[in-house]
């Protein structure tokens, strides 16, 4: 197997194209991929967007999970879909697009948001990145190439899709900032929530943006493919001293959870995918109100929106906590100490009230920090305020229970750190 | 004069919780601790500039998850990283390791001992059993089982109902535990005679007893209640150190209204006609309350903190019997570089859990040998761990501090603990870490050696016992402290003890702050 063409930073781009079978059979993998692959211990990969990411490193992701609120965790986060969006119209386009207010974005600004189709469901959701007046770039998480240039027609405007070009790396936890101080000149501290700056790391040119997906003090770092191992390894030398902890999906998933942060084909699908109008969600009925700007021009998906949010919408997203001595009273009912997956689960779940069913969970986890078990769930909006008692449905050896759960507002953890 | 309805003498991690569930019941609290921070034998300091440690207690062990809950720890600060691996030198250069993840151990214990590799899983699961049976007796209030009083009646059902369920195997076994040394009980089961000697350090951990005497079995129940509690974390490392713990309890109790003062040392309990009124500080400060709370030692609380005038003569005989004998010590280390072991040389995964110096039970039993007579452990059994391998705060970037719980070194060292006989002591420890750990000597930048009267001293705890009373079978359960006065109260009325003298006792657990609050506020007024 040509080992070069799966590493986009070793391959010759000026050579013949040559597509052997292995290479149309397998998996891609990321441009960390030389660094990251003889990390993984247990051979445990996850597909995300067509490519092999690390589930986890180390056996027990424990130590990877506890890097992302102890010290820093350091995550591949290559799949994600990037586009570059350029022109006059750039910011017409994106904002014609999306449900937030994208005028508002500066240079040296991101804004995560939501974008919908005309009825208002949502089709994905991802950052915006004004990297100069006229040159944005956006993350997704399936691709959107054919609706970017859809949404561009007849203006000044071109899409580009950099996806393979450009790596990413999160380094998440509270001592990020530290390791990044000390192998970049920028001014970090200085670098709010969600502002990128342009920089080096030790003379490797990056974009540091101050975003991520665990709700905690943290950076993306978006770099050309052909540099991402020398970024890896420059990191991963200075972050040492400071417990940097190559991270994977699984920790990844309990962080998010704990942030009540949502994720495309686990919580919500695409409404490009739903095959039946039930499995489409609104911004409004996933917690995502705050990103639907109800003042800018027209939009995708403006007036089903506005029209949702006059009858009020039917669903809530909200999280659960559900009540362990309930839960652990379960499990002693059959002699067992409770027993709670090591791995966040993504299986839809059935929460009652009363007895009668008023939604379900799309994932849960333990939370070691909250020493919690969470859960987020789509809950029907007359049982979604806070504090509502509800039951979520667990199978203890093999019978169908009901556990008490309360609905907690999200997010289920928000440290100052995020965003001092 | 300030009144209070409840004081809490000592701001140890017990007295904290005591403090907070009285609060959290409305009540007004005041915790008087003599030290500057609160934690009793819970504490971080910085010991040498820019290196913190654990300086006495340096893991958390089975802190109740109904405390987690009540107290809402994790919102004022709880959060427990990781402890995963035991990796233990042997004396021909190899090493016996205990990992993460239950293929790797079982690997590498079968790489000794193929058949102990089998016994372990069939081991761990009569441990499971046993441990489910006796981990409720930590949440109970030990019932008097020569009183008639309907409370106690119920309560020695309760106790004794729980043990007939258990069937007779199970009770079998159990009764071995609670009978047999660890040695013996091991070497029914296992052959590799390093693993024995780890299983069975548990065993001894703040005992003065060997790992070959009588009853010391069944402290290898606490690691398997540990696994019980498993998604709380009940073992592992406190960001912070374990003094964070403790303040994170502080600030729970602040927050749900109690008070705490720190530099303020109790002189004694007020008591008036039988009844406790208040406390009086050393500066001479009277303070009342209605409620008095000793969170110290047995021995404080009953004959020191007390005119023992106070108490009846029986209860002054059997708190004289109750066993302190102090064994072990504590060597923090502050390190320019991580220690390089010969069996597993280089930077790796061992460095992030402990190392135990307990290469055969032999060399364990010859510690406890040299203690019987007076001697420290010229080479001792230790339990090493280095907290800024997972917590990089504890030290400056690059650097470490290591924790060696050390054992034994008995509180009536011969000679004393003169200042010559604790630096022999802290010599003995890095020539053991040497012989494991060659650079040892050149990565020591700081060396604090604490031997009981050190850990007396510093901490109150009498004669430097760990576990404010030695946790032996005679003395646990409605033994502990003394019988007739375990349910946390004390012959005079409205004084009362919640300290790790208590059932149950022991690490940084929390059980008998809660037990003891709950019975005060069922008692309160009488």
């Amino acid at each position: 197997m040509s080992t070069a063409w799966h590493d986009p930073g070793t391959s010759d781009p000026t050579g013949t194209p040559s597509y052997p079978l292995e290479s149309v059979t397998v998996l891609k993998t990321t441009p960390f991929h030389s660094r990251t692959a003889p990390l993984v211990q247990g051979q445990a990969w996850r597909r995300w967007a067509g490519y092999s990411v690390a589930s986890s490193y180390e056996l027990v992701h424990d130590r990877e999970y506890a890097a992302i609120r102890n010290a820093a965790a350091l995550l591949d986060v290559s799949p994600l879909h990037k586009y570059l969006i350029t022109g006059r119209d750039a910011e017409r386009m994106l904002d014609r697009m999306v449900t937030r207010n994208l005028t508002k974005c500066r240079v040296g600004q991101v804004m995560y948001t939501p974008w919908c189709d005309v009825h208002g469901k949502v089709i994905d959701d991802g950052t915006i990145s004004r990297l100069s007046p006229n040159l944005y770039r956006l993350t997704s998480a399936e691709p959107n190439l054919r609706w970017l240039s859809m949404n561009g027609a007849g203006m000044d405007v071109s899409v580009e899709e950099v996806s393979e070009q450009l790596g990413a790396l999160a380094l998440q936890g509270p001592l990020s900032r530290t390791i990044l101080e000390q192998v970049s000149p920028a001014d970090l501290r200085g670098l709010k929530y969600f502002r990128l700056t342009e920089t080096t790391i030790r003379d490797i040119p990056v974009t540091i943006s101050r975003t991520g997906y665990t709700g905690d003090l943290g950076y993306e770092i978006w770099v050309p493919a052909e540099h991402a191992p020398s970024l890896w390894d420059a990191l991963m030398d200075a972050g040492k001293p400071y417990g940097i902890t190559p991270a994977g999906i699984w920790a990844l998933d309990m962080a998010r959870i704990e942030a009540g942060l949502v994720m495309l084909d686990v919580d919500y699908h695409s409404a490009h995918h739903a095959l039946i109008e039930a499995q489409k969600s609104s911004p409004l009925e996933l917690g995502l109100d705050w990103t639907v700007s109800w003042e800018k021009g027209p939009y995708n998906g403006r007036q089903a929106l506005r029209a949702e949010r006059a009858r009020h919408p039917e669903w809530r997203f909200v999280g659960l906590s559900v009540d362990w001595v309930s839960f652990e009273a379960l499990y002693a009912e059959v002699g067992l100490p409770p027993q709670i997956p090591s791995v966040a689960w993504r299986v839809s779940t059935p929460v009652y009230r009363d007895g009668k069913q008023i939604g379900y969970a799309s994932s849960g986890s333990w939370s070691p920090l909250l020493k919690q078990y969470l859960a987020l769930a789509h809950i029907r909006a007359p049982h979604a305020a806070p504090g509502t008692e509800v039951r979520l449905e667990v199978t203890v050896e093999h019978q169908r229970r009901h556990a008490r759960a309360r609905v907690t507002a999200l997010p289920f953890f928000d440290p100052e750190r995020k965003k001092a | 004069m300030k009144h209070y309805d409840a004081i809490v003498i000592g701001g140890g991690h017990n007295g904290l919780v005591t403090a907070a569930y009285l609060a959290r019941a409305g009540k007004k609290v005041l915790v008087l601790e003599r030290r500057p921070l609160v934690g009793g034998a819970a504490v971080t300091e910085e010991v040498f500039p820019g290196f913190k440690f654990s300086v006495f207690s340096y893991v958390v062990s089975l802190l109740r998850p109904e405390i987690i809950r009540d107290l809402e720890l994790p919102r004022h600060g709880l959060q427990i990283l990781p402890l995963e691996s035991t990796v233990v030198p042997l004396d021909n250069g190899d090493y016996l390791g205990s990992w993460a993840d239950p293929d790797l151990t079982r690997r590498e214990l079968a790489r000794h001992s193929a058949k102990d590799a089998e016994a372990a899983s069939l081991f761990g699961r009569l441990m499971h059993h046993m441990a489910m049976a006796v981990k409720p007796i930590l949440g109970m209030i030990p019932p008097d089982p020569t009183s008639l009083a309907p409370s106690d009646l119920k309560g020695m059902l309760k106790f004794g109902g729980h043990f007939r369920s258990l069937g007779a195997e199970k009770f079998h076994a159990l009764h071995k535990l609670m009978t047999m040394s660890s040695a013996d009980y091991l070497d029914e089961w296992f052959e590799f005679d390093p693993l024995k000697a780890t299983k069975s350090a548990s065993g001894i951990i703040g005992t003065f007893l060997g790992p070959r005497s009588p009853g010391t079995a069944y402290v290898l129940l606490h690691h398997y209640m540990g696994e019980i509690d498993g998604a709380f974390r009940a073992w592992g490392f406190q960001k912070g150190g374990t003094g964070a713990i403790s303040e994170t309890i502080a600030r729970s109790a602040k927050a749900l209204g109690a008070e705490i003062r720190t530099g303020a040392a109790v002189e004694r309990v007020i008591v008036k006609a039988g009844r406790a009124a208040g406390v009086v500080l050393s500066s001479g400060e009277e303070i009342s309350a209605t409620v008095v709370v000793s969170g110290l030692d047995p021995r404080r609380t009953f004959t020191e903190l007390v005119d023992p005038k106070e108490m009846p003569d029986d209860v002054i005989e059997a708190i004289r019997r109750f066993k302190f004998r102090g064994s072990s010590g504590k060597v923090n280390l502050a390190l320019s570089e991580l220690p390089d072991f010969t069996c597993l040389p280089g930077y790796g995964p061992h460095l992030r859990g402990a190392v135990s110096i307990s290469p055969s039970l032999d060399y364990l039993e010859r510690a406890y040998d040299d203690a019987k007579y007076g001697q420290f452990s010229r080479n001792p059994y230790m339990d090493i761990v280095i907290p800024s391998m997972i917590d990089p705060g504890m030290a400056p970037p690059g650097k470490h501090v290591m924790s060696c719980f050390v054992q034994y070194a008995p509180y009536n060292q011969r000679g004393g603990w003169t200042d010559a006989n604790r630096e022999a002591f802290g010599d003995a420890v890095v020539d053991t870490l040497a012989r494991y750990a060659p650079n040892i000597r050149q990565a020591i930048i700081g060396r604090q050696v604490l031997v009981p009267s050190d850990i007396e001293r510093i901490t109150g705890l009498t004669e430097g016992n760990i576990f404010a009373g030695e946790l032996a079978l005679h003395q646990l359960f409605f033994f502990r402290p003394v019988p007739g006065w375990a349910q946390y109260r004390t012959p005079i009325r409205g004084y009362w003890q919640c300290g790790a003298g208590t059932h149950p006792g022991g690490g940084i657990m929390g059980a008998s702050g809660r037990l003891a609050a709950l019975e005060i506020l069922k008692g309160v007024g009488q």
